[in-house]
């Protein structure tokens, strides 16, 4: 049988990432609901609910869009948010690099932390043979795309529901708190707590910059002073518990 | 919520960007063809930054108000971090963290009108 058309790997992926889906959608209902409350007009929640597809830099960018603040500003906000994805890229290449550019660029696209760790837990390396790289680009296939209807589906679902409340609860700050849980799941160490509050201690003393230079002040302060602080005290940056 | 009122290009371009950045951070390492590494201090910057970005973003929303450090205490913002906050501490999780948070602050905007 032509492994293109063999569906066991993508149906494998699907039903691997299943459980996973509640959380996900928990997660998207309430993106959604913070970008419906944003300011932003309709077609713009729509545009940013169904295309930006990360949901912490879309978070992020929400209180910068409300300010004003200039596109570099934003888009280095949003990069820096989403370095991890980086990392994982380097990861994901072997699995990929045999693929023309496009369709490299669409998978990477549809790849989210979700798909990504779980294609890592069921095959920790990619195939040897071009055969096995294709059976586990299925898998991913499959994971990426309930995935994905599940954010977008949440997401749609969280905007309607917030038409339906009066925008003076205030429902946005869901966005906020979100954030700041993954925040705390991020602050692993003393270290990167510490960069956590550097960051924002910065960001509100430097708030009257102008363009919202504020953010990126606080992450350039904080980012060198816990290098710094890692050359001279590494025990510091001693994960709690183990690191993923 | 209006569909077409109020949206401008600057938004729309802004949207745009943050599409192509979730493609570009998400490839970063498969886009060229030549295998290459990040030099050592981008690699240690990498640990800091995410964390700093969010908190540099975040922070300002919750203890701020119109450009000012919050000169009151009958904010709801702060008091509903603190009970997330709580609750990440006590059970991780982050479906209780946003339920805590949520209720203190709908409690006291709407309770206490704060």
């Amino acid at each position: 049988m032509n492994p293109r058309w063999n569906t066991a790997h993508f149906r494998l992926g699907m039903r691997e990432i299943a459980a996973l889906t509640p959380g996900l959608a928990a997660w998207g209902l309430m993106t959604g609901v913070a970008t419906a409350n944003s300011g932003l007009s309709g077609v713009e929640v729509l545009l940013m609910s169904v295309l930006v597809y990360s949901g912490a830099s879309q978070l992020a960018a929400l209180p910068l869009l409300a300010a004003g603040a200039p596109l570099w500003v934003i888009v280095a906000t949003a990069f820096c948010v989403n370095l991890r994805f980086i990392v994982f890229s380097a990861q994901l290449r072997d699995y990929l690099m045999d693929l023309p550019l496009g369709r490299r660029l669409f998978i990477g696209y549809a790849t989210s932390d979700l798909s990504y760790m779980m294609m890592l837990r069921r095959w920790p390396q990619a195939a040897p043979d071009a055969q096995g790289r294709q059976e586990q680009r299925l898998y991913l296939a499959g994971s990426a795309l309930l995935i994905w209807v599940s954010w977008i589906a949440a997401s749609l679902i969280g905007i309607f529901f917030a038409q339906s409340i009066p925008q003076e609860w205030g429902l946005g700050f869901v966005g906020t708190l979100a954030l700041i849980g993954m925040v705390l799941s991020l602050a692993d160490s003393p270290l990167r707590g510490l960069a956590a509050a550097i960051s924002g201690a910065a960001a509100v003393a430097a708030f009257a910059l102008p363009l919202k230079l504020n953010i990126l002040a606080g992450i350039a302060a904080a980012v060198c002073v816990c290098m710094v602080l890692e050359k001279t005290r590494p025990e510091m940056d001693a994960p709690r518990r183990p690191r993923a | 919520m209006k569909m077409l009122e109020g949206t401008d290009l600057w938004t729309v371009v802004a949207i745009g960007l943050l599409t192509v950045n979730t493609v570009i951070t998400r490839c970063f390492f498969f886009i060229v063809n030549k295998r290459w590494t990040l030099p050592p201090w981008a690699q240690r910057g990498l640990h800091y930054a995410p964390i700093a970005a969010l908190a540099g973003v975040i922070v300002p929303e919750v203890l701020m108000l119109n450009g000012h450090l919050l000169s009151t205490w009958q904010d709801a913002r702060p008091y509903a971090v603190a009970a997330g906050a709580g609750w990440y501490f006590w059970r991780r999780g982050l479906l209780g963290t946003l339920v805590c948070g949520m209720t203190v602050y709908l409690g006291l905007r709407l309770g206490l009108g704060w």
